[in-house]
Formats: C-alpha cells, structure tokens, sequence
C-alpha cells in the first residue's frame, strides 16, 4: 500500500518521547489559522512511499532512535487512516513505539466499519499526541474550521480504551488563553483517565513565511507571539481545572453551581 | 603503607607506577545526582572577577597583555606569580604574572621572534642571535633535512598545518604519577629503567639513554617548580588538596616548556576523587572546600596562554590550547567511572561561568549512570561547552585509562603517545590527479607529472585510477615529511617533562590527517550519477566545473555516496601505511579540521562538486554545508559510516543545534521525557 508523505524529519524530538522518525503526511482537512504547515493541508501531492521504504530507512538508523521511535503526523495521519493502519502494524512488529500526533477531527461513531479500523490502529500505536485546540466549540470553529465535537469525543474514546494520549494545547494571545476556557479545559482533561503529560506551548508565528512562498494570507498576521511565560501561566491555569475535577470541586467560572 | 596512602587500597601499584591500578583499587562510583554539588566561594568569585578584569584589558590591547622577551621559558626558569596570593588555594603560572606569554623558541626562533613582533614587542637581541648561531631549533632542523619536493607540498598547501615551526604537543604527561608517587620515587624509577637499558650502543640505546637522562633532569627540575611555591613535591600528595597541586604542577611544567598545538591534561578527575572522597569521609575537608580546590584549578587551566602568530589563529580559528580533560567513561569490569568528581569538574562550567578551555570532555558510554547523562545534557544546554565522545568505541582498543588529546585523539595515559601530523588535502589531490600533478592555483607542478585528464567530460573509472595514483604518491611524501619532523623535534625540543610522565616502553601513534573528505566525496558522486565538464584555462589545466544532472549528496544517509566517503578513507589510510615511519609509530589516521577548514578550502582550486575556489572545505566529517537535506540523523548516519578502524585517531563532526529544537521545556530534555502530570499537578499545588 502507498502513503503520501510531505516531508520526514529525521531528528523529531518534539513530537514524542525520544528522538522519533517523524513522518509528515499528505493532506488535512482543518485550516488552523495559526498552522505552521500550511503546504501540508492539500490532499493532492506528496510522495508516494510504502510503509516497507519507510521502515527500511528507519532500521538503517535504528541505533539513534533508542528510546524513540516513530512519529505520524501531518496534515492529517487520519486522513490516510489506512496506509498509516499498515505502517503502524508492521512497526509494532518490529517493536518500534509508534505515536500518532492527530486532530481527531475525522473520528466519528457512527460507521461501525469506521470504528473497527480505528480500532485496529489503535491496537498497534503506543501513544497518541492528541491536539485540543479549543474547549469553546465556537471558537474553535473559527480557529479551525471545525466542530470541536469529533475531537472531544475522540479523547473520551481513547480514555474509554486506555490508550495513553499527550495533551497538546497552543495558546494564542486572545483565542486561546483565557482564563475561563483554558479552566474548562483543564476540567474536559480532568475527566480523562489515559492522559500522561500536558504540553502547553506558545504560539509562534515562523510559519508566516511559508505562507508567503505560497502566496496566501497569513490569517493571525496581527496577532503577536505568545511568551514562554504565558505558556505557563496557562498550563498552570488549566492544571487547575484537571485538579478541580478530580477532587470533586464545582466550576469556578460557572455561576450555576 | 606510607603515611599519604593512608586508607587506600593497595596493590601492584604500590610496588609499580601503575596509577589505573590505583584508580581501579580505589575509586568509588557515584550514581546520585548533581544535588550535592556546592557553588562558588567568596574567594572564587574575587578570582573570576580579577580574571575577567585582565581577560578584559588583555582584549583591550590587541590579544595580548604582556609577553617575557627574554627569559627563555624552562620548568624552573620563573619566580611565583599569582592573581591573589591569600585568595587563590590552587597556585602557579607560566611565568611569574598571569598573562604574561612566555618565551619558547626551541621549536623555531623565528616563530617565537614573529609572535613577538606581531603583538609588538621585541625579542632580546642575544636570545634571537643564540638561538640562531649556537642553538639549533626543531624549525632549522627540519629544514636542513627537507626535500624540494617536501618543500613545495608545503608551499602549496596539499600538505597543511604541519607542525614544523612550532610545538606539535598532542603528548600527555601522566600529570597523575607526580601526585600518587612523589617526585622521588619516579626519579628512582628512571634511573632504574637507565640501568636496564641495553648495553651495546646502537643509535636507538643511545638516543634512550640520553632521553632517560633527559627525563630524570626535567623531574628534578619540576621538584624545584614546586620549591618555587613553597611546596615539597619529593613526596606523595598527602590530601585532595595536595593532589590537586602537585599535578598541575607536572602539568605546568609541561606547558611551561611546550608551546604544543594541543596540550592536554588526561583523564584526572576520578583520580583526583579518591582523594577527595577519603578527605571527606575523614572530614579533613568540605564539599564547599573541595569544589574550591576544582574551582581554582580549573581557573588555572582557563589561564593557560602562547605565544602565538597571527597566521596561527587564523588557521585555528582563535588561540586554543587544547587542554583537553577526558571525564566518565566505563571501565573494563563494567563499573562506570564517574564519580562526585566527574560532576564536580562540569560544575565549573556553572560556578565560572562558561568557557571553551579546558576542553571538557564526556566520555559518553550507553552505561553512564542517568543521573550523569541528565547533568551532562542539563550542562550542555546552559553551557554550550562539552564535548562528547564516543567510549564504548574507543575502550575496545585503548582500555579503560585512555585520554584524549586536542579533540579526538586517544591514548592510553603514560602508555601511548602520539606524533601528531597535521593533514594531508585530499580534495586538493583530486584535482591535481585531474590536472597531472600540477596546481590549480599556483599552476606550478607540485606533484609527479602523471597522466593528466584530457576528456572534456570526467569519467569516474578514469578519475579513480589518476586518484588512487596520485594518493599514493600524496601517502609517501607526506608520512616522510613527517618523519623528517618528528626526527628534529625529538632531536631538538623533546617533550622532556611529558615523557618523564611516560612508562619507559611507550607505544607511538604516527598520526596522518585528512582535510576535505565531504568534497571529495561529493566530487566522485558528481562525476559518477551526475555528468561533471570540465572548465580549462588556456595552458589546458582544470580550473572549474560544471554539474550538469544531480547526485547522491553525502550527509543523507545515501550508501552510494557515503560508501565512497568509506572506500576513501580505507584506501588513503592503506597508502599511509605502506610507508616507512619513524621510530616504529603506529600508523593512524584522523578526520577532524575542525577550524583549519576555512584556511585549508582558501587555498584549493573549484571541485567537481560544485564547490567554488577559495571556499571553506566542510570541518571534520562534516557533511558539506546545506548538502544534508534530510534531517540530523541522516546526516549523523552518514558521519557513522565511516570505518573507525581506518580513522582510530577520530572522526570528528561539527553539529550544532538550538535548544529548543531539543525539547520544549528544559524540563523535557533533561528530566523524564514522558512528564508525568501527577506530578505535575502536585508541583502546581506547592
């Protein structure tokens, strides 16, 4: 079977524990504003590889990816839900810890046959890194051009099966770091029982160039770059609601309770 | 046992100057972490801050702050100098004032006249007149002994950087023995191995027995360093502090009579630990006191200064010295090495703030204990000053008591030493196979007039047989040249000191160099996937070429180019040793100009990989710049291709890399990779 990968990395030590193959793939169908990878989103394109060539050019690396492993990610890996079912299961066989970093905008429950293939990746991926980009659907509609509602229930998903899943949030000056949504997102994580780690990280806008070589807009150009330190003052905010939840405390920025 | 040995295990060490013996009877490996460590005294800051100040006006007048035009440096040839004799627990410099560049003219009175004059002072008429008349230097000597032929390598820069002008170092003294021992007992040891040397005097007994005398008068003379100081080193160091002392003395004395290329101090820390973990559990000194004495030492080794020519920093890109200090590694019974030393040495690097010297140097094994790794990289990352080297590949050949010299060299400490051999230009010798032994810069025939190229398009078999040729002849004249150097440098400016640190039976690595691998190796690739025409002046000599097609770029983790990088340094190491070298020397070979690669590209012709004239060559193994297009780790796969039984004397790559790109948080890259959010939820709460 062939996959259509945009690019490798061959050095990711960002996206998963250890230094990682990480395996950029064709295709996705949000349009985050703040998307660092714009020439990612086109289903069209990319190159054509089998999970054998990928796998080969790991093995011939393998020494420098002890404790690391494989990394899918986009665009959308769900997009080629099936190519990545393959290179998944021919990876755990070869006892390379498998990670797929996704959105989740594409699951859904209701096509049975659906379920079973993202049952079956699932079977062999290791770690999801899953990307919650807001807790307010509205607002992620405009952040991302999507309900939320696929993504949220996706988690819930993966905690009902016990996959381990790292959080990732961005925070943006003015859409993603308010108090009360990053509180409540806290609670939504809260209520998750698979989560090993929270990644906050500051939005950064080093993807305006590549819009620029494709000659599109760049939809935050005047939103600045969030600080390091903003980064934290949001996780510790969202740490917060993960904490409320799990000890049974109401919401703080809910006037009903 | 004697009174200093107090609490040691003993052993053959006692009865034989065996220090890894002694290490290995006594040293205690530490698996904690870095929490123990204590940071800066008073005392060291008003130090450090005395140094920046004269780091400071030094800068302010040129690079250098005060030079000894006249007092021809020896072990013994200064009064004491200090920074703040009250303050400082670690004493002795050079000459007899911190920065204040000595003067050493046995390796070449004119390069010791021109780093002079160039920092503008100027050299004692009667020291320049006998260094001329009555003493030879290792420089006149290796120029009465040259061949036209050596000569006009040189000149053209197919063989570089050779150290026939100046110190070749890359020699470590076993600095340790002077602690452990006493001077004494290792004068009473020379004169033994004097009294058993052969007795028919064949040129070889008798250069030994004089070298032996040599040593033992050098041995005398570094007892009187230490009388200088007000200390008895005749005597075992009898505490941590002591240790400390009477082995940088030894190494002082080194530094004090060679003004070497790379003067290296070895593998001391753990040594130094059994002294400092015997003092602490005897409570004779603190934790706070013994990272003092590190502090202070480390100070010193920071302080370290040449006389050095403009030219000189410019092909090394600065004014290094090498002191190269060779920390961790795994022993051959298994244990790791590193002890509370090991991270006490490193921790300098926090409580004086970062620095390129000493060159600190992990001996990086999969077996370190992790609390060290995670120092390591926590160090590396707020320090950028760590080199990192590869044990598990080098213990299999050099043991478990090896250091390395300038930055890749390794020798077993007191048992091997090194002729080191600067670098022959092998993208050079391309082109001169291309244009029949003729340079492309100078135009001048250099090499033998072989069978030039005449097609207008290179084709690869026909390339590769002129190479092969052409390496060999590039092999011969280049390991007699350096047979011809080390020949007078033994002759006229032994590394007496060093060798006094040295067993009597010393294995000599001949080493070789190669500059330009990546752009020959790209060359051959482009000549073999891609079609490479040939651009030629009006008397017919190559001097450009055009790429037309593309090719397999070393540095991607592509076997039919990097295999060819392989093919090289395996067929380039084969001529080496099928030449004769002096005094029986190992032939080696290293892969590592990592800073003459700007000077060494300056002067070699356009290449068949696209290279323009003039450009820099890649540094050390590196892939050439923006070549490696798919990540670090095909880059770095590449670099591990290479056959390190061909390269033993090292393989160095250049890689650099934001800290952020290595993790999110600091947290990330040195703590647990997978954060636990329970733990941090209960940070949070604190």
């Amino acid at each position: 079977m062939t996959g259509y990968i945009h690019s490798i990395e061959s050095f990711g030590t960002v996206d998963g524990p250890g230094v990682r193959m990480v395996i950029f793939l064709q295709g996705c169908p949000m349009r985050c504003q703040y998307c660092h990878n714009p020439d990612t989103w086109k289903m069209a394109g990319g190159t054509p590889m089998t999970s054998e060539e990928l796998l080969k050019q790991y093995e011939s690396s393998r020494n420098f990816y002890r404790g690391g492993g494989i990394t899918a990610t986009g665009g959308e890996p769900l997009m080629q839900l099936d190519f990545v079912t393959e290179l998944f299961e021919a990876a755990a066989k070869k006892d390379i810890h498998t990670c797929l970093d996704t959105s989740g905008v594409t699951f859904h429950r209701n096509d049975p046959d659906y379920l079973k293939k993202i049952d079956r990746l699932l079977d062999s991926t290791d770690l999801v890194m899953l990307d919650i980009k807001h807790i307010d659907d509205t607002r992620h509609k405009t952040l991302t051009g999507h309900s939320n509602e696929n993504i949220l229930d996706f988690a819930q998903y993966l905690s009902d099966r016990d996959i381990p899943v790292w959080i990732r949030h961005v925070t943006v000056p003015k859409i993603s770091d308010e108090t009360p949504d990053l509180y409540r997102l806290g609670r939504f994580i809260g209520g998750l029982k698979n989560v090993k780690a929270l990644d906050v990280l500051p939005y950064h806008d080093m993807g305006k160039v590549k819009y620029e070589s494709l000659g599109m807009e760049y939809p935050l150009k005047d939103t600045p770059p969030m600080s390091k330190e903003g980064a934290v003052a949001a996780k510790k905010i969202i740490l917060s609601g993960i904490r409320d939840v799990r000890t049974g405390l109401p919401d703080r920025y809910c006037s009903q309770n | 046992m004697r009174t200093e040995w107090r609490a040691f295990t003993g052993g053959v060490w006692e009865r034989e100057i065996n220090v890894r013996d002694f290490i290995q009877k006594n040293y205690t490996p530490y698996d904690g972490d870095d929490s123990f460590l204590a940071g800066p005294t008073t005392a060291t800051n008003a130090l450090w801050a005395q140094v920046m100040d004269l780091s400071k006006q030094e800068r302010e007048a040129g690079g250098v702050l005060d030079m000894d035009t006249k007092t021809i440096s020896t072990i013994s040839s200064h009064g004491p100098g200090y920074l703040d004799k009250d303050k400082e627990t670690i004493v002795g410099f050079q000459t007899d004032k911190p920065f204040k560049r000595s003067l050493q003219p046995y390796g070449g009175i004119r390069m010791a006249e021109k780093a002079c004059a160039d920092n503008g002072y100027t050299i004692d008429p009667e020291v320049k007149k006998f260094f001329t008349i009555h003493r030879k230097t290792h420089n006149a000597g290796v120029f009465d002994a040259y061949t036209q032929e050596m000569r006009d390598c040189r000149s053209n820069h197919i063989i570089t950087g050779l150290p026939d002008a100046y110190g070749r170092g890359r020699i470590i003294g076993d600095y340790r023995r002077v602690a452990l021992y006493g001077i004494d007992r290792l004068i009473a040891d020379k004169e033994e191995q004097k009294d058993t040397t052969r007795t028919t005097m064949y040129s070889d007994v008798i250069r030994e027995r004089e070298e032996l005398s040599e040593q033992i008068r050098a041995l005398k003379e570094l007892k009187e360093l230490g009388n200088i100081y007000g200390f008895d080193i005749s005597k075992p160091a009898a505490n941590v502090k002591e240790a400390i002392q009477w082995l940088y003395f030894a190494y002082l004395a080194a530094v004090k009579e060679q003004n070497g290329a790379a003067m290296s101090l070895g593998r001391t820390s753990t040594f130094i630990d059994v002294y400092a973990q015997r003092d602490l559990e005897e409570g004779i000194f603190t934790e706070e006191e013994i990272q003092e004495f590190v502090d202070h030492f480390i100070m010193k080794l920071r302080l370290v200064k040449f006389a050095r020519t403009p030219e000189y920093n410019e092909l090394f890109s600065g004014d290094p010295t090498w002191v190269t200090e060779s920390i961790g590694g795994v022993g051959i019974d298994g244990r790791h090495l590193v002890t509370k030393s090991s991270f006490r040495y490193l921790h300098t690097l926090k409580n004086l703030g970062t620095a390129p010297e000493p060159n600190l140097t992990v001996l990086w094994s999969t077996k370190l204990p992790e609390n060290f790794k995670r120092f390591c990289a926590k160090t590396s990352i707020e320090s950028s000053s760590i080199q990192y080297e590869n044990d598990d590949l080098m213990r299999v050949t050099h043991g478990d008591d090896y250091a390395i010299a300038c930055c890749v060299s390794s020798m077993r400490v007191g048992k091997e030493m090194q002729f080191f051999g600067a670098r022959a230009n092998l993208a050079k010798c391309l082109l001169y196979a291309i244009n029949g032994g003729i340079d492309e810069v100078t135009k001048k025939q250099v090499g033998p007039k072989f069978r030039p190229i005449t097609s207008e398009y290179l084709d690869y078999e026909e390339v590769m047989a002129a190479y092969k040729d052409m390496m060999n002849w590039l092999a011969r004249v280049y390991v007699n040249t350096l047979n011809v150097i080390h020949y007078m440098h033994d002759k006229y400016s032994y590394e007496r000191i060093q060798m006094a640190l040295h067993d009597k039976k010393v294995t000599r690595w001949f080493a070789t160099g190669i500059a330009g691998l990546s752009v020959v190796a790209d060359s051959l690739s482009a000549i073999k996937y891609a079609k490479v025409k040939t651009v030629r002046d009006e008397n017919g000599i190559v001097t450009d070429y055009i790429i037309e097609g593309d090719f397999p770029k070393y540095g991607n983790n592509d076997d039919r180019v990097d295999m060819i990088a392989n093919e090289l340094v395996h067929t380039f190491m084969n001529y080496v040793k099928g030449n004769h070298t002096y005094r029986g020397g190992i032939p080696t070979t290293s892969i590592l100009t990592i800073t003459s690669n700007v000077v060494y590209g300056k002067n070699t012709g356009a290449t068949p990989d696209g290279r323009k004239k003039g450009e820099a060559f890649a540094p050390g193994a590196n892939p050439m710049h923006l070549r490696d297009t798919h990540g670090a780790v095909a880059s770095l796969a590449s670099v591990a291709k290479l056959p390190f039984k061909d390269a033993q004397d090292g393989i160095s790559n250049t890689f650099s890399i934001v800290p952020g790109a290595l993790g999110k948080e600091d947290q990330i890259f040195t703590g647990d990779l997978e954060v636990d959010l329970e733990l941090a939820l209960n940070e949070d709460q604190k």
